[in-house]
């Protein structure tokens, strides 16, 4: 099972408790209206989708009730860090160890065959 | 002639018992229930009010005189009163700003008691209910298999089971099922 840091509850409760809301720290024009078509679309629809770290809103939904940010690493599923939502992105340098240690499913069954 | 007809109030539970030989399952009698949301700054003047402190901690909760506050998150409490005590108009006499909302028909609750009743929860629930983790007063709010519930340990084998009541029929049934296996 999966276990997520809740910066609010101050301990690790199971993935089933939570949500995924999508990337985080994306600003919204202060003046939604004045801006271009294209800087519209480029605020509301696209994303990075990254092979590696990536920075999403969670929400503890089955629990606290709160949005919070985490940094994830979309190849091993691991949770680096979350924080509380409107705090700064985390500097996660020097990277944490990720890939190396990652419990994938071909590193654990992987040799079974 | 003599009245024909009467509406009797009916719980959503009634009449349904159940467990197995370490866990027994019994409907909560009818209690009255807010959601109850203020800031930091509310707080002093609502315990007041309500009759006890209100938790500011994760897992929290208060009881005082058959009425019980649990935590459910930095600016949320679920508020019980099992004397059926007015809690809108209770809160409101606080001062402070605040929101209660009346979920006392929302709510139904299911107590789950013996040496299996952690075990029974933890079939379909996935907190850590160790006494060390999850101690006697611990309330959360939390998921039992398809169902959001709100956990409150009374006892070391003792829990109270919050839910909504259209999935009160589920959870009684998802915990009969956890309450066999724990007694397996
Ligand atoms: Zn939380």
């Amino acid at each position: 099972m999966l276990l997520i840091y809740c910066p609010y509850c101050e301990e690790e409760r199971s993935e089933l408790e939570f949500r995924g809301a999508g990337d985080a720290h994306i600003a919204r024009s202060t003046n939604i209206a004045a801006i271009s078509d294209e800087e519209f679309e480029a605020y509301f629809f696209l994303r990075e989708n990254p092979k590696g770290m990536i920075f999403e809103r969670w929400r503890h939904i089955h629990g606290c009730g709160r949005f919070f940010n985490a940094a994830r690493d979309t190849v091993s599923d691991r949770f680096v860090k979350t924080y509380k939502a409107g705090e700064p992105k985390p500097d996660l340098h020097p990277a944490p160890a990720t890939a190396a240690t990652v419990e994938t499913y071909e590193a654990l069954e992987g040799d079974a065959q | 002639m003599a009245d024909l007809t009467q509406a009797v109030r009916r719980a959503p539970l009634t009449g349904l018992h159940g467990g197995s030989s370490t866990v027994r399952l019994t409907p909560a009698a009818p209690a009255s229930h807010i959601s109850l949301r203020a800031g930091p700054d509310a707080v002093f003047a609502l315990s007041g009010a309500l009759g006890l402190d209100l938790p500011t901690r994760p897992k929290g909760s208060a009881s005082a005189n058959g009425r019980t506050a649990i935590w459910l998150g930095p600016d949320e409490w679920l508020v019980i009163d099992e004397n059926g005590a007015d809690l809108v108009a209770i809160a409101g006499s606080s001062g402070a700003l605040h929101a209660a909302t009346d979920v006392s028909h929302r709510n139904t609750a299911i107590i789950v008691a013996g040496p299996g009743a952690a075990s029974a929860i933890n079939a379909g629930c996935p907190q850590d209910l160790s006494l060390a983790v999850f101690p006697v007063g611990a309330g959360s709010r939390t998921i039992l298999g398809k169902a959001e519930i709100v956990l409150l340990r009374l006892a070391e084998d003792t829990f109270r089971v919050e839910c909504w009541r259209s999935f009160s029929t589920y959870v009684f049934g998802m915990l009969t099922e956890g309450a066999e296996d724990a007694s397996a």
